[in-house]
């Protein structure tokens, strides 16, 4: 009973602490995402709301809390609101295994890079019941197109984290940090560096990310498989999707930059997590408000046609090395 | 060959121009905003001047406050949303003797010319609500009597609001001419802000 509860209290508070962090980050980068955009186009940005508008997320967060949450007719309602939790709770989860720093961990678990794949795919599934249960067609087209993206995009994307694994022959996020530990020349982008690129392409498609945004295509499909939903019903989905943002970014910067460790021996730590998690991120937002949207099927044949030869012909070399 | 070039070659010149494209958004990332801050801030005459806002009358360079107009219409025919209206101006009418002046003159057998009806129109309307500021008018005018203005700051809560007679602005616009210090808005509103 003992061992159980000093096993359960770190848990605890590692998911509040990743709950903490999760809302702390979608608050920080919706601001963040609108001012880089302002900037990009040569206009300020949320300008009106406290100082040059640090309050407006803070603001949109309470309006989308005080709407109405509205059920569509015929609709089936329990799956309706599944679907927003569904999205946004395995994000939580996801945050667990990311090493900060060497103690600055949620929970060292040796399946950390298969737990964070197999639960971001939770994603699909909330996509598909938002659209199924929607009882809208709008709802069912986004939703199809949301869910053939993700599982698409989630192909290459495991392919190229299996390279690394097959590298370091461990699936621990922490193990593959430290057989990253020591100067910069260490990091697997150097080692990997077309696993590197497939990652970013695929971390793209995955979070559903502009230019490959398809899942929402508010001018196509009427914002897809979330029309149907008002204040925290679409907020959930919101932040889930800043979640993902970061979880990736956060495993892309494990797996190929390094994690916590810096660019020279000695001075490793969490911010350098950190200042690689959000470089990558502006990456994701600097992509958004430069490319223009592709068309469905241009997003299919980049994923088939290039993006999967591609990975596979680079796990066969990596474990052709491996072997030799 | 070919096929080589359009299958391999060119989807690497095509990711290169991603990487263009990040080049320019990031260049004007770092550019100064362009953005006025309304309320607080306003535009400076300089740039309002390439402002085309809503359609107004020049004057004769003569006499400012009446326009060059010459009433032929063409504005009205050619306006694709109808937002003109003007009316000629009709000949004036005579008094009685000179009425009986030109009966005895006909009579006599002399030729005689009606006073014609003068060619600056007597109204001028325009209805903002209506113009898309296609400058069609502006185009199609014979006399050059027609522009864009650079009024910036209209503003109305009503459709009634929006519709105007160029012809009494452009009255008012002579006399504040001759005023020596021309006020614009854009000024008044920078000296409120200094208030």
């Amino acid at each position: 009973m003992n061992a159980f509860l000093s096993n359960l209290i770190p848990l605890i508070i590692a998911a509040v602490a990743a709950m903490i962090w999760l809302g702390l980050n979608a608050l920080v980068w919706v601001y963040c995402e609108r001012k880089f955009a302002g900037h990009i186009q040569r206009r300020p940005g949320p300008f009106e709301v406290g100082p040059h508008g640090v309050l407006q997320p803070l603001i949109d967060g309470l309006k989308l809390m005080g709407k109405q949450l509205l059920t569509p007719d015929n609709a089936d309602a329990v799956l309706y609101w599944l679907a927003p939790l569904l999205s946004m709770l395995p994000v939580l989860l996801l945050f667990l295994p990311i090493p900060y720093g060497p103690v600055l961990i949620g929970m060292d678990v040796n399946l950390a890079l298969l737990l964070i794949l197999a639960f971001s795919s939770f994603n699909g599934l909330a996509v598909i019941l938002a659209g199924w249960a929607s009882n809208n067609k709008w709802g069912v087209l986004g939703a199809a197109r949301a869910v053939s993206q993700t599982v698409a995009y989630e192909i290459p994307l495991l392919l190229t984290v299996l390279t690394v694994s097959f590298m370091t022959g461990s699936l621990s996020l922490l193990d593959i940090t430290h057989m990253q530990d020591g100067h910069i020349g260490n990091w697997f982008i150097w080692k990997q560096p077309l696993a590197f690129i497939i990652f970013i392409i695929a971390m793209f498609g995955e979070t559903n990310r502009a230019p490959f945004d398809l899942a929402e295509a508010e001018s196509e499909l009427t914002a897809g498989f979330h029309t149907e939903y008002s204040s925290m019903g679409f907020g959930l989905f919101f932040m889930a999707e800043y979640g993902y943002m970061v979880v990736m970014c956060s495993v892309c910067s494990v797996l190929f930059l390094g994690g916590f460790n810096g660019p020279f021996p000695g001075i490793e730590g969490w911010w350098w997590m950190l200042i690689k998690t959000y470089a990558l991120l502006t990456l994701m937002v600097w992509a958004r408000w430069t490319f223009p949207r592709v068309r469905f099927d241009q997003l299919l044949n980049i994923n088939w046609k290039w993006l999967l030869p591609l990975a596979t012909a680079n796990l066969l070399a990596t474990a052709l090395i491996m072997k030799l | 060959m070919g096929k080589f070039k359009e299958n391999v070659i060119q989807p690497l010149i095509d990711c290169w121009s991603l990487i263009v494209g990040l080049k320019i958004t990031g260049k004007y990332f770092c550019k100064p905003l362009v953005t006025v801050h309304y309320p607080r801030q306003v535009i400076d005459d300089e740039n309002l001047e390439t402002y085309g806002g809503h359609v107004e009358l020049i004057g004769k360079p003569k006499d400012p406050a009446t326009p060059k107009c010459i009433s032929c219409m063409m504005c009205v025919t050619n306006c694709p949303s109808k937002c003109l209206t003007v009316v000629k101006s009709k000949p004036p009418k005579l008094t009685a003797e000179e009425e009986a002046a030109m009966k005895a003159a006909e009579e006599a057998g002399e030729k005689v010319s009606k006073p014609k009806a003068p060619k600056n129109p007597a109204k001028f309307l325009y209805d903002y609500s209506l113009c898309s500021l296609c400058g069609t008018c502006i185009e199609n005018c014979p006399a050059k009597s027609l522009k864009f203005s650079n009024n910036i700051y209209w503003v109305a809560t009503s459709r009634k609001e929006m519709k105007i007679d160029l012809l009494a602005r452009l009255k008012e616009q002579a006399t504040e001419l001759s005023a020596p210090v021309p006020k614009t808005e854009a000024v008044s509103a920078a000296a409120e802000k200094e208030a």
